[in-house]
């Protein structure tokens, strides 16, 4: 079977896991293709990062079947803690599962804003620079598949659309798949080619606009959630590069 | 040239002093350092395996202090005990074993106080080649293993997520504890030798900013603890195990004064 005649990354089949007597979650079926962004949303427990970690093989036992067409993965946890008895600097961490040459560290670390922190013990860094430096990782080596768990938490607000642009572009320029998870439905409305929408099951799934629309997901988010996806429409003309100087888009 | 034992000693210890500092470096990253110890307390139930059957010490040791890493593996699955509680439970019925057998074994006259605290001026020519063939292989390994390894050190399911393999890394790493222990208990004793791997490394953690220089400075410290214990040992005639792990000791004192340093111009 030929990966290059395959648009399928990743594909699951009814899948469910089953731990401590309950459903983490179940019956969940998804495939993300090359170039596009599928985007799992739901409420706390949900089995979102489940979800996620089903795709990437994390689990030993599970129902259904996952198959998955790539090798080259690049994961951003949603929970990551770097024990304190680690030396280990933000140009160490980059290679952590992969080799890089010094123009692909910088390049990556560039693109998330964080590149004048290469030096830095990664135990130095703020909640929202440590997000972006594992943006950078895993997007540095051009994975065929990103599967981002809340990727921008803690990141300031004009970053986290910054950011959220970034993957936008990554996934276009690369033409890799993404698997996103997000609360910001903005976002995901917006910017996501896929939506399911998940609360144990799959509550509803399918483009932003026909998600937007179903009801079971008025009913999980209220009504107010699907009038969102008119509100995100706005441009900026400029970025900030990290000593606040101003950079003009062109 | 290897004809003097003080000559021998040096070589041995040395080359020891080469393998601790890089597993060292993981057993305190991991927090395995009573870990370590277990599998070293179980080592003497394989230094009595070794007497009763005749065959070679450090390979009995690393049969015995695999098995015990397996069991410890086996009852974490399969009990409701913390993790410490089952290496207290291992480390300390295994030695008690051990020192059972020993009695059992009443036809060979033992060196109790150098099992505990190592021999090293009793080390042989063969001891030698044990000690650096084994140690080389060790350390080749260890570089083999070493991106999967840190990865999962780092972060588990990241490694596991971007195809790195942890568990079996994992395994593999236990056994090269387990390999460290039986090639140098004759050196440094089965009480001493988990501060040969964890103070040259704790002293290393304190002047160093990423990992490759951690491994470097704990490399560096074993070497000059060996060194200054033995030395020191010859001079003063003081039993030349624990005089190596003074050394090393020492050495971590020194270096906190670099961290006192390093807070004060972070401030």
């Amino acid at each position: 079977m030929g990966l290059e005649n395959n648009k399928f990354l990743v594909k699951l089949e009814n899948t469910g896991v089953f731990q401590n007597n309950k459903w983490l979650v179940k019956g969940v079926s998804l495939e993300v293709e090359k170039g596009k962004i599928v985007t799992l949303i739901g409420p706390n427990g949900s089995g979102k990062t489940t979800t996620a970690k089903i795709a990437l093989g994390l689990y030993k036992n599970i129902q259904g079947k996952v198959d998955k067409f790539t090798k080259k993965i690049g994961y951003v946890p949603q929970k990551i803690s770097i024990d304190w008895t680690l030396p280990i600097r933000v140009l160490d961490f980059m290679l952590l599962t992969q080799n890089l040459t010094d123009d692909e560290i910088t390049d990556a670390l560039n693109l998330t804003g964080v590149e004048h922190l290469k030096n830095n013990n990664l135990r130095n860094l703020s909640g929202g620079e440590f997000q972006r430096v594992l943006i950078a990782r895993a997007i540095a080596k051009k994975p065929d598949l990103l599967v981002l768990d809340e990727p921008v938490q803690g990141v300031d607000f004009k970053g986290e659309i910054a950011l959220y642009e970034l993957i936008k572009t990554i996934s276009d320029k690369l033409n890799c798949g993404i698997l996103l998870i997000s609360h910001d439905l903005h976002v995901v409305m917006s910017a996501t080619d896929y939506v399911v929408c998940l609360n144990g099951h799959v509550c509803c799934s399918g483009t932003p606009q026909a998600v937007a629309n179903n009801n079971k997901y008025k009913e999980l988010f209220g009504d107010r959630a699907s009038t969102i996806l008119s509100v995100y429409e706005h441009r900026h003309d400029h970025t900030h590069s990290p000593d606040g100087t101003i950079k003009r888009k062109q | 040239m290897f004809d003097d034992f003080f000559i021998r000693a040096l070589v041995a210890g040395l080359g020891v002093a080469l393998v601790t500092g890089p597993l060292g470096c993981f057993i305190i990253w991991r927090r395995l350092s009573f870990f370590g110890d277990t599998l070293a307390h179980s080592a003497l139930l394989g230094v009595t395996l070794a007497f009763s059957f005749d065959i070679n010490i450090a390979f009995s040791v690393f049969i015995i202090s695999s098995a015990i890493a397996l069991i410890l593996l086996k009852l974490q699955k399969t009990t409701n005990l913390p993790g410490d509680a089952l290496l207290g439970l291992l480390a300390h019925s295994s030695l008690a074993v051990g020192l059972v057998v020993i009695g059992f074994l009443s036809f060979i006259r033992f060196d109790i106080m150098g099992l505990l605290f190592g021999d090293i001026l009793a080390v042989t020519e063969n001891d030698l080649i044990i000690i650096w063939v084994g140690g080389a292989l060790i350390l080749f390994v260890l570089k083999l293993i070493w991106k999967p390894l840190f990865a999962s050190t780092v972060n588990y399911e990241l490694a596991e997520a971007e195809g790195m393999k942890p568990e079996r890394v994992n395994a593999i790493f236990t056994i090269l504890m387990a390999a460290i222990i039986a090639i140098s208990i004759k050196m440094v004793g089965l009480l001493l030798i988990t501060g040969m791997l964890i103070i040259p490394a704790a002293m290393a953690r304190n002047i160093s900013n990423n990992p490759k220089q951690m491994v470097l400075f704990s490399i560096i410290g074993g070497l000059l603890s060996v060194v200054m214990g033995l030395f020191g040992s010859l001079e003063i005639n003081t039993p030349s195990g624990p005089s190596i792990i003074t050394a090393g000791l020492i050495l971590f004192i020194l270096s906190l004064i670099k961290i006192k340093r390093l807070s004060q111009l972070n401030n």
